[in-house]
């Protein structure tokens, strides 16, 4: 059996934390434990933001959508701004960043270690992220 | 969403100084923390603890002002230490590498006890 939530957010302030309150429900609903549904948070609200602070997006919206496939729970972001390539972000070293004047750069790096999967296309009409996480 | 907005404590000791949290830590979040510790710094504490048991969520942006934070630490020669963490920011500050600047430990009463 296949369901689906799907949700639009404006691209303010905090947004993304209701992103997470729908997530959270969504895998307790598939019986995620407790620090998966938080993995899943944290690495959500890293997507949500890059959409909100980097799309640039003319409509302002992030997209969202849920599926629950069986004993895995999808995860789609979608802006349609001005995306980027993956390819050329440098891996973050906190050895580096201590030093550095930006500390930042870290978003990526953790959607990726918390997820069991993040597959993301991105071009100039915009960025989709797939996210996935199993029970 | 308010009920989300970081509010926090600090608490000065001889030695170490314990900052406890309640909430989202973000952008304003971390910078509430960053003002916290360096008022502290300012007082001459070079040893910190904070407690985040009661901040629940993080996200990157906050995570960089910690990093600030521990920079500065650093610089005096001082100690930064976590407790209270979930297992999923415990987790994500080991995958950063945090743990080779700072310590983490379930309990306030471990942290004060490494700092004795
Ligand atoms: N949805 C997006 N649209 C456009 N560019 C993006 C998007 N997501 C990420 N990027 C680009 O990828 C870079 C790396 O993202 P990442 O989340 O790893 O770091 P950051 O957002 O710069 O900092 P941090 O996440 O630590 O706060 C961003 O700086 C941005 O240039
Ligand atoms: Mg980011």
């Amino acid at each position: 059996m296949e369901d689906e939530v799907t949700l639009t957010i404006p691209m303010h302030h905090d947004m993304e934390l209701e992103v997470t309150r729908i997530a959270a429900s969504v895998a307790e609903a598939m019986r995620l434990d407790k620090d998966k549904i938080d993995e899943i948070k944290l690495a959500l609200i890293e997507a949500c933001l890059n959409a909100i602070e980097h799309s640039k997006s003319e409509e302002k919206k992030v997209h969202i959508k849920f599926k629950m496939i069986g004993d895995r729970l999808e995860i789609i972001i979608k802006d349609y701004g001005v995306g980027f390539d993956p390819s050329k972000i440098k891996e973050p070293k906190i050895e580096e960043k201590i030093k550095s004047p930006s500390k930042r750069g870290w978003g990526l790096k953790i959607m990726r270690s918390l997820m069991d999967s993040v597959v993301i296309n991105s071009h100039k009409g915009g960025t989709k992220i797939v996210m996935t996480k199993r029970r | 969403m308010l009920e989300q907005e970081l509010t926090l404590s600090a608490r000065k000791e001889d030695k170490y100084s314990v900052i406890t949290t309640e909430g989202y830590i973000n952008n304003p979040g971390g910078e509430k923390i960053a003002l916290a510790c360096y008022q502290l710094m300012d007082q001459g504490c070079k040893h910190f603890i904070l407690n985040f048991s009661q901040s629940k969520v993080i996200n990157s942006i906050g995570i960089s002002i910690l990093i600030e934070i521990i920079e500065k630490v650093l610089e005096l020669k001082g100690s930064l230490c976590f407790c209270g963490l979930t297992n999923t920011i415990a987790k994500t500050f080991r995958i950063m590498g945090l743990t080779q600047y700072t310590q983490i430990f379930s309990t306030e009463e471990e942290a004060i006890k490494a700092l004795s």
